[in-house]
């Protein structure tokens, strides 16, 4: 999709709310979404019976718990009968996909949420299970350990000066609110919204050994059909701090300020694009990109630009 | 030619640990004690047994306790003829609507002959021996009946 082009109705980011902790003790997912979904549909006087659509990012590999996801639903109340989804990703794959709900008619609201609990199991081995089940994940390779094959490909470019040494893989517990709405009920409910001018997803393949890790092809690729050019303000989603380097040369970056960050595995992503909406809602960006990665070496990319004003 | 290869064994394994959550920690410890408690929905009044701190239907968190008497009624119900480890056959598994409770749960009957289980019987609890109690549901070893007359089918036809 060529985001900007697709987007037949405007979407925007309305409102937001999130939650991070190195280790939540006590409170279960469901205890932990509860208030930030609440403060999310609350800034905008909104309930859940007011929402069109509802899709959730999540892996229940990190609880353990199968259908994790459907028990998260506590959290927002699913009775009458509510339209829903799940994504077994970050959840900005999940905006994603309620992006492209709203084009239809008759769906003018959507609550995308994320959460995870990644300190409880050991998160560096889980995240192996995204790998190739027959010839990859056997060998347990660590999250880490990957990534680290991918700041001494960089190193071994000579491409970047300095690449920076790789931290422990970031862990920390939280979750993330974002309510979605189009056109003038966006208006409605918020004198600040800000408007998804293009949003594009791609995935690398899944074997490693065809990628050349020094390079983004498919943020790349995301970025052109969103539309990330001449943004102002850039919001990365960076679970290894090496990997900024490959993102600020794959959206051509020279001049934006840049933020970046971790956040928790599965929640992080959808955690930039309510920063992205914040900047822009503060003033801080006129143009504003958002990115969102998922799975091994910035396999997957999500790309979204942000604007305070609608096309 | 050779043989296509038809299996590839791949063995996982991952250890987590469980997070009950505050509002099922303390029903857990209740469970100690040898109380059930329940948990009301401020918006709909429906009282959960297990409690999980939310309410699925109405999104809210489920601040209020009570303590359920332990008594209850059968309102569906399977006797299972293959043995199971720990359990001989015949045996029952019951839905129980404890009195007060909204949901139902399951748990085995015991201490009568499968065939007298039947809609409507009036069921108790049987508890583990104090000393041995942990915080979870297995201190509940089983239903028994309680010799009362079986409810009327209006109380429970909504969870048949
Ligand atoms: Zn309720």
């Amino acid at each position: 999709m060529s985001g900007q082009a697709a987007l037949r109705r405007d979407v925007a980011i309305v409102s937001w709310a999130s939650f991070e902790t190195p280790s939540e003790p006590a409170r279960n997912e469901v205890e932990m979404l509860l208030p930030v979904v609440q403060e999310a549909l609350g800034k905008v006087g909104l309930t859940q019976q007011d929402i069109g659509f509802t899709v959730s990012g999540s892996s229940d590999y990190l609880q353990g718990f199968p259908f994790a996801f459907v028990g998260a639903l506590d959290a927002v109340g699913a009775w009458p009968p509510i339209r829903e989804s799940h994504v077994e990703m970050d959840g900005a794959f999940a905006l994603y996909e309620a992006v492209n709900v709203l084009q239809e008619e008759g769906i003018d609201t959507a609550l995308v949420y994320a959460f995870a609990r990644p300190s409880r199991g050991e998160v560096d081995r889980t995240l192996a299970l995204q790998l190739d089940p027959y010839y990859v994940a056997p060998l347990w390779p660590d999250a880490r350990g990957l990534a680290a094959l991918q700041a001494q490909a960089m190193k071994d470019s000579g491409r970047f000066g300095d690449v920076p040494d790789l931290p422990p893989t970031y862990v920390a517990d939280g979750c993330v609110a974002v309510v979605l709405a189009v056109g003038d009920r966006a208006r409605e409910l918020t004198k600040t919204p800000a408007w998804i001018r293009g949003i594009d997803h791609r995935i690398e393949p899944p074997s490693l050994g065809v990628r050349d890790l020094t390079t983004s092809p498919s943020t790349i690729a995301a970025g052109d059909a969103a539309g990330a050019a001449g943004a102002d303000a850039a919001w990365l989603h960076v679970p290894y701090p090496h990997q900024e380097l490959v993102l600020r040369e794959a959206l051509g970056l020279s001049g934006a300020t840049v933020d970046s960050a971790a956040g928790p595995v599965m929640v992080g992503g959808l955690e930039r694009l309510a920063a992205a909406a914040a900047g822009i809602a503060a003033g801080k960006a006129r143009r504003a990109v958002a990115h969102a990665t998922s799975g091994p070496c910035l396999q997957q990319n999500l790309v979204a630009v942000l604007e305070g004003v609608a096309q | 030619m050779s043989e296509p290869v038809t299996i590839v064994e791949t063995p996982i394994k991952l250890d987590f640990s469980y997070t009950p959550g505050v509002a099922s920690s303390r029903f857990l410890r209740s469970l100690e004690k040898g109380k059930i408690v329940g948990q009301r929905c401020p918006k709909c009044k429906k009282v959960y047994m297990p409690p999980r701190g939310a309410c699925s239907m109405c999104g809210v968190a489920t601040d209020e306790e009570l303590i359920l008497s332990g008594k209850g009624t059968v309102c569906t119900f399977c006797v299972t003829r293959i043995p199971t480890p720990g359990l001989d056959a015949p045996y029952v598994s019951a839905w129980i609507r404890l009195d007060g409770a909204d949901i139902t749960s399951m748990f085995l009957i015991q201490e009568c002959d499968p065939e007298e289980v039947r809609l409507g019987m009036r069921v108790e609890a049987v508890w583990v021996d104090e000393a041995d109690r942990e915080p979870n549901l297995g201190n509940i070893k089983y239903f028994r009946p309680t010799g009362e007359p079986d409810a009327d089918y209006d109380t429970y036809k909504d969870y048949v």
